[in-house]
């Protein structure tokens, strides 16, 4: 039996949501979330949607067929060993044919209907029912038991970005205006009733970037907007933050472009670079910490902007040098330090 | 290999704007890369060095739009008002945003007399295939482009490309609808309803009242009548489909059109950009170069990371004299010392501030700086390594986000003066 020892912001969540702009990190802060979620033991499923082989490129694994399989262990923490994430990239024609296996026990015509183009009629002609069958295996993963337990206890879904979000998860009002009545509205509806449950709730990914903020802002207000409401919205995780060494008088200072030239000249003559830097090295080094400054100020502007969402904002630091298993770790503490999970 | 051997043609962005048999550019490259300000960028400047530009966008930043002093795009290309010192070389500049809907019906109406035109508008597959297919965007950012050419009416047209999963989408999109629009499931799924239906029915006889069946079953007769519905009104203008696509996929091939990739410096925009430039090859599409976009540089930039990371150290407390700072021990793991931070090696007591905490913040940001730019010119090299042929551009990275045509201008001539 699994004890959580700990309280988080997000208990009684299984299925977390993670949505951002193109850039921002997404598929690797939804990989640091399942890590973080799976650290207290139990079983995390980690799933892309968009055919990218996200996953796999990051964990550093061959490309992930249709199927579950683990990627990593999380690692433990001194109440418990880690437990397991695993993975699956979901494509909609795969998940059609184990809709029709599973629902109409028609395994081999779906097989048939994707010789014959039933992908491009499901993913062409009507992208709700491609939206519905994969939001439709997020829901199953998430549900799914055996022995009256449940496979999973979180399921993570690296979502589309935050411009096609609120349309991705809405899958019956999308469905509705094709499929008015019949099996595949029953479906949809089904489906919605997880993703409008309090077991859901879609996160944001963002960098404190002008065009990022803004759309996270546009999303949060455009899910908010959503007819019929129930969508639980979740944090935003403000990604590849970098710390300032400057104090705040400092940073305004060097914004307005008077700070302390004589002292800056003074340290870098006690550092041995009065000639050494070749050139005007302080004029130039003053030059970046202004662009610096200005560039932290604005930054705390966007921030004040997310924070005034109300939603939960957790920093994940900039991993530098490539995020490989030991800097998805890193995000993976980072976010339990606070409260993710 | 020599550093020489390396580098890269330069990427002559004046030449391409100011000759006049450049009739279309294309910016292409993954997201968040900068492609709709880089397109606006190279249109503003191409305006002011002479020529009458219309900027195609797709998705413009509401930032952006205003930075043109557009409040409504709205699929017309609409006048962009610049400053008279702009317009002494007698160039004029556009803008439209692409509204896919409304191009796509456009078609429609065009290609069908009203009655047929009005059952196809208001079929519930035409709805959602013309206002949410993945494809539709970029097909319908093509037929615009096509449109707009055969107006005569600009002598440059730049667009910018839609902002798809991948990039290569953008190549693919028109051929997959019209492949969708004329494939075998809408034909046998319409087959009872067209002549040409019976030669499926032989070859899958069996198999067809399966299909039906099973459609039926899983989606509803309602929706299997409503796509017989759309697809017998939309029959006659399948062959225009198919014809237009292919044309405008061929005006695209002509030595007028010139493909720009955008890229950042950074491993997933360069990796994306290395695709795109085989593609286009593959395709025989006119690559005229790479621009990289957002590429950072230093005021100081002979004062090395290691040299400004082992400056730092030196000033920190218990570091001793600045000799310290160029003997042996710091030199080693100079990137290393900007983690070691105030805990480093000596005897400083632990908390002592350094001695010049605006210095230290200065030399450490500046290594950050001086690290970043050697990242982004080893996948810069890389890129070149890859694709020597590619002449590239550089961009170099403003502070602040475009807010107005200054902006663009000062984009576009980073752009030329590299």
């Amino acid at each position: 039996m699994l004890v959580r020892a700990r309280d988080t912001d997000w208990e009684g969540v299984r299925l977390h949501v993670v949505t951002g702009k193109g850039g921002t990190g997404k598929t690797t802060v939804a990989a640091a979330l399942a890590l973080a979620l799976a650290a207290s033991g139990g079983r995390v499923l980690l799933m892309e949607v968009e055919g990218r082989q996200g996953i796999a490129q990051l964990f550093d694994c061959a490309p992930l067929p249709y199927g579950e399989r683990k990627v990593a262990v999380a690692p433990g923490t001194s109440m418990a060993p880690g437990g397991d994430v695993y993975a699956l990239a979901a494509d909609p024609e795969s998940a059609l044919i184990e809709y029709l296996e599973m629902f109409y026990n028609l395994r081999h015509a779906g097989r048939t209907l994707s010789r014959l183009g039933i992908v491009d009629f499901t993913t062409t002609i009507a992208p709700g029912l491609r939206d519905v069958l994969l939001t439709g295996k997020a829901a199953e993963a998430t549900r799914r038991r055996a022995k009256g337990r449940r496979i999973y206890d979180a399921v993570v879904m690296d979502a589309p970005p935050t411009g096609r979000i609120s349309r991705f998860l809405n899958v019956a009002t999308e469905v509705s205006g094709l499929a008015k009545v019949g099996p595949i509205r029953g479906h949809a509806d089904t489906v919605q009733s997880v993703i409008r449950s309090p077991e859901t709730a879609v996160h944001f990914v963002t960098v404190l970037e002008e065009m990022p903020v803004q759309e996270t802002l546009d999303g949060i207000a455009e899910l908010r907007g959503l007819d019929r409401g129930g969508l639980q919205l979740g944090a935003v995780m403000v990604n590849m933050v970098r710390p300032t060494a400057l104090t705040d008088d400092q940073l305004a200072a060097a914004a307005r472009g008077d700070l302390d030239r004589h002292e800056l000249a003074m340290g870098l003559k006690a550092a041995g670079l009065e000639n050494g830097g070749g050139g005007n090295v302080a004029d130039g080094l003053a030059a970046e910490l202004a662009e610096h400054a200005r560039q932290v100020l604005s930054q705390r502007e966007r921030r004040g902007l997310l924070t005034a969402t109300g939603q939960p904002c957790y920093d994940l630091p900039l991993i530098t040098d490539g995020v490989d298993l030991a800097g998805l770790y890193r995000l993976a503490a980072a976010l339990r330090e606070q409260g993710a999970a | 290999m020599s550093e020489a051997a390396r580098a890269p043609q330069r990427l002559d962005a004046d030449r391409l704007l100011d000759d006049p048999r450049t009739r279309i550019i294309v910016c292409c490259g993954s997201g968040g890369v900068g492609k709709t300000t880089t397109a606006a960028a190279l249109g503003l400047r191409a305006a002011e060095r002479g020529r009458h530009v219309v900027v195609l966008t797709v998705d413009p930043a509401r930032r952006l739009a205003q930075s043109m002093d557009l409040s409504s795009l709205d699929n017309t290309p609409r006048p962009v008002p610049l400053p008279e010192e702009a317009t002494a070389a007698g160039g004029t500049l556009h803008a439209m945003m692409l509204d896919m809907k409304r191009t796509f019906d456009e078609i429609v109406e065009g290609h069908a007399d009203p009655d047929r035109a009005g059952q196809i508008l208001a079929n519930p597959f035409y709805q959602s295939l013309s206002s949410s297919f993945a494809g539709t965007q970029e097909y319908m950012a093509m037929e615009k482009l096509g449109q707009l050419r055969r107006t005569e009416q600009w002598d440059l047209i730049v667009v910018d490309t839609p902002p798809s999963r991948s990039a290569l989408d953008f190549l693919d999109a028109p051929q997959r609808l019209s492949r969708f629009l004329d494939g075998r499931l809408i034909k046998l799924l319409t087959a009872p309803t067209r002549v040409g239906g019976r030669a499926y029915l032989r070859v899958v006889n069996a198999g067809f009242g399966m299909i039906t069946g099973i459609v039926t079953k899983v989606l509803g007769a309602q929706v299997l009548r409503d796509v017989q519905t759309f697809v017998s009104a939309f029959d006659t203008m399948f062959g225009g489909f198919r014809e237009r696509a292919e044309d405008t996929y061929r005006l695209l091939q002509t030595p007028g059109t010139a493909f720009l990739v955008i890229a950042t410096p950074e491993p997933d925009a360069l990796r994306e950009a290395s695709y795109f430039v085989e593609r286009l090859s593959e395709d025989r599409m006119p690559l005229a170069g790479l621009i990289l976009n957002r590429v950072h540089r230093s005021p100081a930039a002979r004062l090395s990371a290691a040299r400004s990371l082992a400056a730092a150290e030196a000033l920190l407390p218990g570091a001793g004299t600045a000799e310290n700072a160029h003997s042996g021990e710091t030199d080693g793991n100079g990137s290393g010392a900007g983690h070691g931070g105030g805990n480093g090696s000596g005897n400083g007591a632990p908390g002592e501030a350094a001695r010049y905490p605006l210095a230290v913040a200065a030399l450490r940001l500046h290594a950050e700086r001086m690290q970043l730019i050697a990242a982004e010119r080893r996948l810069a090299q890389r890129f070149t390594a890859a694709h020597p042929g590619v002449p590239v551009a550089r961009v170099i990275a403003q502070p602040d986000d475009v807010h107005d045509l200054a902006g663009l201008r000062v984009i576009g001539e980073s752009l030329s003066h590299d």
